[in-house]
């Protein structure tokens, strides 16, 4: 065992040392030091997708955050009742930049909060009356809206209420779909299983439910990309340039027919692989429809996986698509040439949710930047087992990892950036660590394809050689010369 | 720099006309509707008749401006000392108000959880609680431990008091360590009740513990109560202010210092805050002044019926005449007169107002937001001859609504205002279609009202995550008149010039 590998450990049980035994043990179990047999084999032993102890800071959410707030939410020709009390629709709202074309509240009701506002008798005598009126009243205010999704928060579950059946009720009475989910927050051990429950509404209500006019040997689908900052727009134009035909964006920027005809692709692309894979496999069980995984962070992979995409198809397509690699690699390598030697050699750590911990590792390359320390806030054991194909000898990887064991690390690893989360980000700020919101991008983006690429370097390169970071009286920064 | 590259996001990208087309071929699989269908739909909802329906409606809440009780429980916690928020629920609920409240102050938020789940549901949440305590203790050492449930931990009726019990009981919890705890859940009441509750949990754990008996007047001392307040620069200007009285004082529950700390290449969960030992000596104090007093009606109950205090108690002080009576409230309690620094800077203010007031004079306002900031805002306007029109509180009660009618009926400026409790956002977009006005006052959640009436959003309240660094600065007393007044009055002239013809482009104003 190298001792990379062995210092790696040894950084580890320092860290975790603190801990009351129990935790300790627990913790432990979800960290791995990527060694070169785990790395050639991809193999892990690492512990995942299991409760968070009590009292840590964990950066997990819930399954109603995985339902509503991923998958739901931005499908924008729906109306999206958070059911139950004001919290979770007030702070789920429009802070996910799911962007969407429309006219809000009008046919895009994405950037809205729509809340059956619970009250203490709503609790005591059940809610579903007042989501039958809540029903009616959407079709009154919100009379394009094509549907209605129930996104069940924590006490809907807890008092027992049927939300299925008023659903059915309102189905037919109003004309439109309405759709229950069952997401309560409390329910798994993270927004994961949200994931999973949306999913399965998608599935049992939408799904295969409409029907392509003219289906084409070119149509795909985009799976699992909710359009932060414009992603799924950034991804679909290359799929477009190189001749295929998007049918449906599942589901940023999405709408109720694109989950309807998605089963008339000719082959499912998923970007996260987390959040959609079950709707990739039931399509695949259901209509035959194969899939695959791409993944177009960074002019490396995105190069990657468009020439893996074009493999699906016949020469035509491999032929634009060779035209279109061509078209943009011009403008990567300027960019390269350009941010490269600001971030070359610069360490990198990431906390991110499921898929963009590994995803993002070759964008980071392609910059000359080196991953040190990498993990998830829910992920499963594929997962990991492909991340570690990605990821050099010595990378720390960790599950669920707490504030604490994250901002230890940091500190002892002396990375030069620090990608996470909202919560994340202002501590990193006190420590003087530069910082990116892997997850909306900062308010930026969008980071997806060739052109945001572009976005993600000059993002990368702001943050890092920002001089503010020199100014700090205890942090040792580098200036790079330009 | 080096090699200069074009490098368009997502404001400018989608403007591009691949973009452009990609955008136009989807709608071939959106099964959209007609943009005449679009368009004439908006246009019904800018209708009277739309309002009538809007209004009429029961159920459905869109687009409120309140948020729930544990938000606030959290602010309150972070009002004290070495004080951990522990919120005992399922996670989800602690994440969102970190990153809720992290978006707001732009710092970072400590707060656990005991992080239950479904067979917690089933069988309780004892041992998570118990656990959670034992691993928070180990792991950010707490001098405090600030409990408050969630909607989950309500409803299945977890007892915090017997559990508590047992931790204790267990060896998890020590036997000094404060634990107070409150119960919040989201149906009930909103952030500020939730601010309220804990901020009272807190002062009678802190007083009890300490075996005192009151002895009210026996220090010259104030107690100063900011409530849910989303400005740290309120903090720093309060200070500032009774400094200037040189009246002692002990705010109770400053959480300003773990909203507003710097960076120094040092992380540390605790900033700053109240100190707890400071807590049974508010007992003594001469007197108690609250400037929220909607936001901390169970607080100053308790002071009042416990620590038996003389208690004062004003909404938001915004603008001249609501200071006034702070400075006032703060001499009467303290028994020492306004100080000439404060006297010789109202004098400043006014004249500061007396040179803008032109532009802002009989421009029309909605406005919405906590019931106290809302009381002041509707007074600073009427001073500053601005005409309060649409007042949306969606988390004001009967209380709240009569105060603010009385104070809009004291005013010419005030007769067009409707006030508008329980109401929320999307109220107040048939309101400002149905009867427009010139400017918005609110959180960035009216954005999107304020965008579709085409008119300003001046930016006060909470929360405010799309500017940044505004509360930084103080709203409150003559300083933070001036503040806003810069604000509104510069918003007003921006706009003036954005719609200037070429001749009236004037370069004086």
């Amino acid at each position: 065992m190298s001792s990379i590998v062995d210092k790696g450990k040894q950084v580890v049980e320092e860290i975790l040392e603190v801990y009351p035994q129990k935790l300790k043990n627990d913790r432990t179990e979800h960290f791995e030091i990527a060694d070169e047999e785990l790395v050639n084999c991809g193999t892990c032993s690492i512990k995942s997708n299991m409760k968070s102890r009590p009292g840590v800071m964990t950066a997990r959410g819930c399954a109603y955050a995985g339902s509503k707030g991923v998958v739901w939410g931005p499908i924008k020709d729906m109306v999206h009742i958070s059911h139950g009390p004001i919290g979770c629709g007030q702070y789920s709202w429009g802070t996910r930049r799911n962007y969407a074309n429309g006219t809000l509240g009008i046919n895009n009701f994405t950037a809205m909060q729509i809340t059956s506002n619970f009250q203490e008798k709503d609790i005591v005598f059940g809610g579903d009356k007042k989501l039958e009126v809540i029903c009616r009243e959407i079709k009154e205010m919100f009379p394009l809206a094509k549907g209605i999704s129930v996104q069940s928060e924590c006490p809907v579950g807890l008092i027992g209420d049927d939300i299925g059946a008023v659903a059915k009720k309102m189905t037919g009475e109003l004309g439109i779909p309405v759709i229950p989910v069952r997401c309560e927050g409390f329910r798994g051990v993270s927004q994961s299983l949200g994931h999973h429950i949306a999913n399965d509404a998608i599935r049992d209500f939408l799904m295969g439910r409409r029907e392509l006019e003219e289906c084409g040997p070119y149509d795909v689908s985009i799976i699992g990309d909710y359009n932060i900052g414009g992603d799924a727009w950034a991804s679909r134009i290359l799929l477009e340039e190189m001749g295929l035909r998007v049918i449906a964006q599942w589901s940023g920027d999405g709408t109720i027919n694109e989950l309807g005809i998605a089963h008339k692709s000719k082959l499912n692309l998923i970007h996260c692989h987390r959040s959609m894979n079950y709707m990739c496999a039931t399509m695949e069980q259901e209509y035959g429809i194969p899939w695959m995984e791409y993944n177009f962070f960074g002019p490396t992979k995105t190069v990657e996986s468009l020439r893996a995409i074009a493999a699906r198809f016949d020469e035509t397509i491999q032929e634009k698509c060779e035209q279109v690699i061509a078209q943009y690699m011009p403008q990567m390598e300027a960019v390269i040439r350009k941010y490269r030697p600001r971030l070359e050699g610069k360490k990198v750590m990431l906390l991110i949710g499921g898929l963009r911990a590994r995803h993002t590792i070759g964008a980071y390359e392609d910059l000359g930047m080196e991953i040190v320390a990498t993990g998830y806030e829910f992920a499963h054991k594929d997962d990991y087992e492909k991340t570690f194909p990605d990821v050099k000898e010595g990378t720390i990887l960790y599950d669920d990892p707490t504030a604490y064991e994250l901002e230890e690390l940091a500190q002892r690893l002396n990375i030069d950036l620090m990608g996470a989360g909202v919560k994340e980000k202002y501590v990193y700020h006190k420590m003087g660590i530069p910082f990116r919101q892997m997850h909306s991008w900062d308010y930026s983006g969008p980071y997806h394809g060739f052109d945001g690429f572009k976005i993600f370097a000059r993002d990368m390169d702001m943050t890092i050689n920002s001089p503010v970071w020199s100014l700090l009286p205890s942090r040792q920064t580098v200036e790079v010369s330009v | 720099m080096s090699e200069r590259l074009n490098i368009v996001d997502h404001n400018q990208l989608f403007r591009q006309e691949k973009y452009v087309r990609q955008r136009e071929g989807k709608r071939a699989f959106e099964a959209p509707c007609s943009p005449e269908e679009v368009t004439s739909t908006l246009e019904y909802t800018k209708t009277t008749e739309y309002k009538d329906k809007n209004f009429a409606r029961t159920a459905v809440v869109v687009n409120p401006a309140k948020a729930c009780q544990p938000l606030g429980a959290v602010m309150a916690a972070l009002g004290f000392e070495k004080t951990l928020p522990f919120i005992h629920g399922s996670q989800g609920c602690t994440a969102y108000f970190r990153s809720h409240l992290a978006r707001h102050f732009k710092e970072p938020v400590p707060a656990v959880s005991t992080s239950m789940t479904e067979d917690a549901a089933v069988f309780g949440g004892m041992r998570n609680l118990i656990d959670g305590i034992e691993n928070c203790i180990a792991l950010y050492q707490p001098q405090m431990i600030a409990v408050c449930t969630t909607c989950m931990a309500e409803v299945i009726g977890d007892d915090l008091s017997a559990f508590l019990a047992n931790a204790r009981q267990e060896g998890a919890l020590p036997e000094d360590m404060p634990v107070p705890f409150a119960n919040t859940p989201s149906f009930s009441g909103s952030h500020i009740t939730g601010y309220d509750a804990m901020l009272r949990s807190v002062l009678e754990t802190l007083y009890n513990k300490s075996g005192r008996t009151p002895q009210p007047g026996h220090e010259l001392k104030l107690n100063v109560l900011l409530g849910f307040e989303g400005y740290t620069g309120n903090f720093a200007e309060m200070r500032r202010i009774l400094e200037l009285f040189g009246v002692p004082y002990t705010i109770l529950g400053d959480h300003s210092s773990n909203f507003d700390s710097g960076a120094t290449g040092e992380y540390s969960y605790y900033y700053g805050g109240t100190p707890l030992e400071d807590v049974p000596k508010a007992a003594d104090a001469a007197g108690t002044l609250a400037i929220q007093q909607h936001s901390l009606r169970k607080t100053l109950g308790y002071i009042k019926r416990t620590w038996g205090q003389q208690l004062s108690s004003i909404s938001t002080p915004l603008g001249i005449r609501a200071t006034d009576r702070l400075l006032e409230e703060i001499s009467r309690l303290s028994g020492i007169e306004i100080p000439e620094a404060l006297k010789q800077e109202r004098a400043r203010i006014l004249d500061a107002m007396m040179d803008s007031h032109t532009y802002l004079h009989g421009k029309r306002v909605a406005m919405a937001g906590d019931p106290d900031m809302l009381i002041g805002l509707i007074g600073f306007c009427l001073e500053l001859g601005m005409e309060p029109v649409h007042i949306v509180c969606s988390n004001g009660d009967r209380k709240f609504e009569k105060e603010a009618e009385l104070l809009l009926k004291s005013s010419p400026y005030g007769t067009e205002a409707t006030v508008h409790c329980g109401q929320d956002l999307w109220h107040m977009r048939s309101l400002l279609f149905e009867d427009p006005v010139d400017l918005a006052i609110g959180s960035s959640h009216l954005k999107f009202a304020a965008k579709e009436a085409n008119i300003p959003l001046l930016r006060v309240g909470f929360p405010i995550f799309d500017r940044h660094h505004l509360h930084r600065y103080p709203i409150i007393g003559y300083q933070g008149a001036l503040n806003l007044l810069t604000q509104f009055v510069n918003t007003i002239l921006d706009v003036m010039e954005e719609q200037a013809p070429d001749h009236s482009f004037d370069l004086v104003r």
